[in-house]
């Protein structure tokens, strides 16, 4: 995922670079799909999720809140939130791939964090690379995905109680993993501690899904403090 | 449904609206934090509590393997089975 400077080189790279992080992320389908049918939604409300979705820390947002007793209102202002960074990778490929019509919805849906990676990754090697490297990423975590997801599901719904096979614990365990390397600089620690700090001191006193969706105002006043410096994307 | 519908909305809207109007510092500043405080966020909720009642119990163990795990720069997949396990574990125990 992370570039390593390659020498210019034939397809076959792209190919392999987009192929092993398809299969890599996707894999982690599986975690999602448990996690799923952990937090009390059906199969195939856990495949459509994945389906049409199609973005890992939303996907988990909407089961972790839902979850946990919040509102369908509050799971998606959750999860929209977190998916907004999607719309920015938008941002940054639509010049590369100049696409219109049926061709540019799908390579929306396809626009993950991977495929932006991956495509972004390929630059030395010219657009053409970095257009393969896109699609080739974006599909491919897609089918892998949507495959491993179900297995997750279908898995965890042999297993019965959640509690029992510690799939309780997988979800905070997937988040942590999620947000971990996004926490680089001191201030980026400070902020995840001073949300998980906030969140729980609002549990008592608020309904279930408010106290997730509320630490997004610290992001805000801590971001419009911030002078110049931007943080990593 | 809805969480699609936006977050497809959102996909489709970057592919589509001109560059500049998101480039501001402190959009982007404030964009880098809101997965950092959501994802945090539900890491508290999701362990620490049960409906609207505070609580530690073994969840909380399974965490703090999991940020054990990923200290020792374990990958994800390890990192959520030993969270799984070490919590399962404490959970037939008491």
């Amino acid at each position: 995922m992370s570039a390593t400077p390659r020498p210019p080189s034939y397809r076959g790279q792209t190919f392999r670079d987009s192929l092993s992080v398809s299969l890599t992320v996707g894999s982690y389908g599986a975690a999602f799909g448990a996690a799923s049918i952990a937090a009390g939604f059906s199969v195939v409300q856990t495949s459509l999720l994945s389906l049409l979705t199609f973005s890992g820390a939303s996907q988990f947002a909407v089961i972790g809140v839902i979850g946990a007793g919040g509102s369908a209102i509050s799971a998606i202002a959750t999860a929209t939130l977190l998916g907004f960074r999607n719309g920015l990778y938008g941002l940054r490929m639509a010049p590369l791939l100049k696409v219109r019509g049926l061709s540019r919805v799908l390579a929306a849906h396809v626009t993950i964090d991977e495929s932006t990676g991956v495509a972004l990754s390929q630059e030395s090697r010219g657009e053409e690379a970095m257009r393969s490297g896109f699609w080739l990423t974006g599909i491919g975590v897609f089918i892998f995905w949507n495959l491993f997801t179900l297995a997750g599901a279908f898995g965890a719904q042999a297993m019965g109680n959640p509690a029992a096979w510690g799939l309780d614990a997988a979800v905070p365990a997937a988040f942590l993993g999620l947000v971990w390397p996004r926490l680089v600089t001191n201030t980026d620690r400070f902020i995840s501690l001073a949300a998980v700090a906030l969140a729980l001191v609002l549990i008592p006193i608020s309904p279930a899904g408010l106290p997730v969706i509320a630490t997004a105002g610290l992001a805000v006043v801590i971001g419009l403090r911030k002078k110049d410096s931007i943080p990593h994307e | 449904m809805g969480t699609s519908a936006a977050v497809f909305a959102l996909k489709y809207l970057g592919q589509s609206i001109p560059e500049n109007y998101l480039s501001h510092p402190k959009f982007k500043s404030i964009n880098g934090y809101i997965p950092i405080v959501l994802l945090s966020a539900l890491i508290g909720v999701q362990t620490f509590s049960e409906k609207t009642k505070l609580m530690i119990d073994h969840r909380a163990l399974g965490l703090g393997v999991a940020l054990l795990a990923l200290m020792l720069r374990a990958p994800f997949p390890i990192v959520v089975i030993s969270a799984a396990a070490s919590s399962a574990l404490l959970y037939h125990f008491t």
